[in-house]
């Protein structure tokens, strides 16, 4: 499993890899939304919360379709569904990879990225704490996603099609934690809700992931 | 440890493709598998290493004891030879990878990127992972496609030793390897195509 997980890692950061991808695009999204916004300092700091998180989901959702469909490609994924490695492990695996890639540097880059927004002061202690506990959610149904398209050319829409409405909980909730941190109101109830759907979906989906990876190896 | 099929149907996209096809694999023992293209070889192969389900029949004692190697080698083209071989050799448990290196003599390779290998140096790298895999029974997918004949007797030698240890090995191949095992024709199984029911037939 280890050895999954460094080849991952290794993978993403050597050329074409794709690590830096997702914060790329995180970062120019936060940065144009100043732009397009205009200079109203107050505008900007009420819509932070909600901005910095979408940005986070897109940028998640823009690496997924690699995730899979590489190993699919060379032949890898065949070879480790014979080795003795449980697929749900390998998926579960993958999912970590991903979030070490794309979901933790969004999480450090955020509160960086909260000054352009001239996010409340108040707001980045529980920007970070949604984040974290948001992106590994983004991560495994993101996986999900990439397991059930894994066979098709170019599956990226259908991908972001099957992934959206289930990233729309969390995105609720996340953004709901962020905002209410921001402005200095009790967090605890989406606090709860953002850590039920995360640990749901960590529990559950590498299940049914492996289940469709399964099907579509076939 | 011994592989049995047991009259097996398998299908490939919903189509049957052969049937009633049964045999018995003992280690020490290679077999052979020939049949022109098409006729459901890469599909047999699959259903035994458990990548698809069989339509009916029985594939016996293949639990955990496969080394499959199919059409694409697994190699990521960022890593070295050396890391993808390590990677391997750490999923399937196995610890040294200097005897399969030896064995298709990549060493002298071993630190390039596997991106940079021709194509059947590529095929070498993809079948010495067979020897960091420590399973039994290897199941292989026309092995030699891009080999040269140097590389095709150092195939036919490591299959030998394979043998020679107690492993048992299934190839689908069109060339003469110079292995004396048994030869499988899967032509004569090829799955009838299904009876028109009355509807269609009264149309026939």
């Amino acid at each position: 499993m280890i050895a999954l997980l460094m080849r991952d890692l290794k993978l993403a950061f050597r050329a074409g890899g794709g690590f830096g991808l997702g914060l790329a695009f995180f970062l120019i999204v936060t940065i144009m939304v100043p732009f397009s916004v205009g200079p109203q300092s107050d505008l900007l700091s009420k819509i932070a919360p909600g901005v910095l998180w979408l940005g986070a989901l897109l940028a998640c959702l823009l690496s997924l379709d690699r995730l899979l469909a590489l190993d699919w490609e060379d032949g890898s994924l065949d070879l480790l569904a014979t080795a003795p490695l449980p697929l749900e492990s390998t998926v579960t695996i993958k999912s970590l990879a991903h979030w070490l890639t794309t979901g933790l540097p969004l999480v450090l880059a955020a509160p960086v990225l909260g000054v352009l927004l001239n996010l409340p002061a108040a707001g980045y202690l529980w920007l970070v704490v949604s984040l974290v506990l948001g992106t590994p959610a983004l991560s495994v149904i993101g996986t999900f996603g990439a397991a059930l398209t894994v066979g098709l050319k170019r599956g990226g829409l259908l991908l972001s099609l099957l992934v959206l409405p289930l990233y729309v909980p969390t995105l609720i909730f996340g953004a709901e934690v962020a905002r209410r941190g921001a402005i200095g109101m009790e967090t605890q109830t989406p606090l709860m809700m953002l850590a039920g759907i995360t640990a749901a979906s960590i529990a559950l989906l590498p299940f049914a992931s492996a289940a469709v990876l399964r099907v579509n190896l076939r | 440890m011994s592989l049995s099929v047991t009259d097996l149907s398998i299908a490939r996209g919903g189509i049957p493709v052969l049937e009633g096809l049964s045999f018995r694999l003992v280690p020490g023992q290679a077999l052979i598998l020939r049949g022109p293209n098409g006729i459901g070889k890469t599909t047999l192969l699959r259903t035994i290493s458990g990548l698809q389900p069989p339509v009916s029949g029985q594939v016996d004692g293949a639990e955990d004891q496969i080394a499959y190697a199919g059409h694409s080698d697994g190699i990521k083209p960022t890593l070295t030879v050396t890391e993808n071989l390590k990677f391997w050799a750490s999923v399937f448990g196995a610890g040294a990878i200097d005897k399969a290196l030896a064995a298709y003599e990549l060493e002298t390779l071993a630190d390039r990127a596997a991106g940079a290998l021709s194509a059947g140096q590529k095929r070498r790298l993809g079948l010495s992972r067979l020897l960091v895999t420590g399973r039994p029974i290897w199941v292989l997918d026309e092995p030699t496609v891009s080999l040269d004949v140097r590389a095709v007797e150092m195939f036919a030698n490591a299959v030998r030793g394979h043998l020679a240890t107690g492993g048992s090995a299934i190839i689908a191949t069109h060339i003469e390897l110079g292995l004396d095992g048994e030869t499988l024709d899967v032509g004569p199984y090829r799955a009838k195509p299904p009876e028109p029911d009355d509807f269609d037939g009264g149309f026939l």
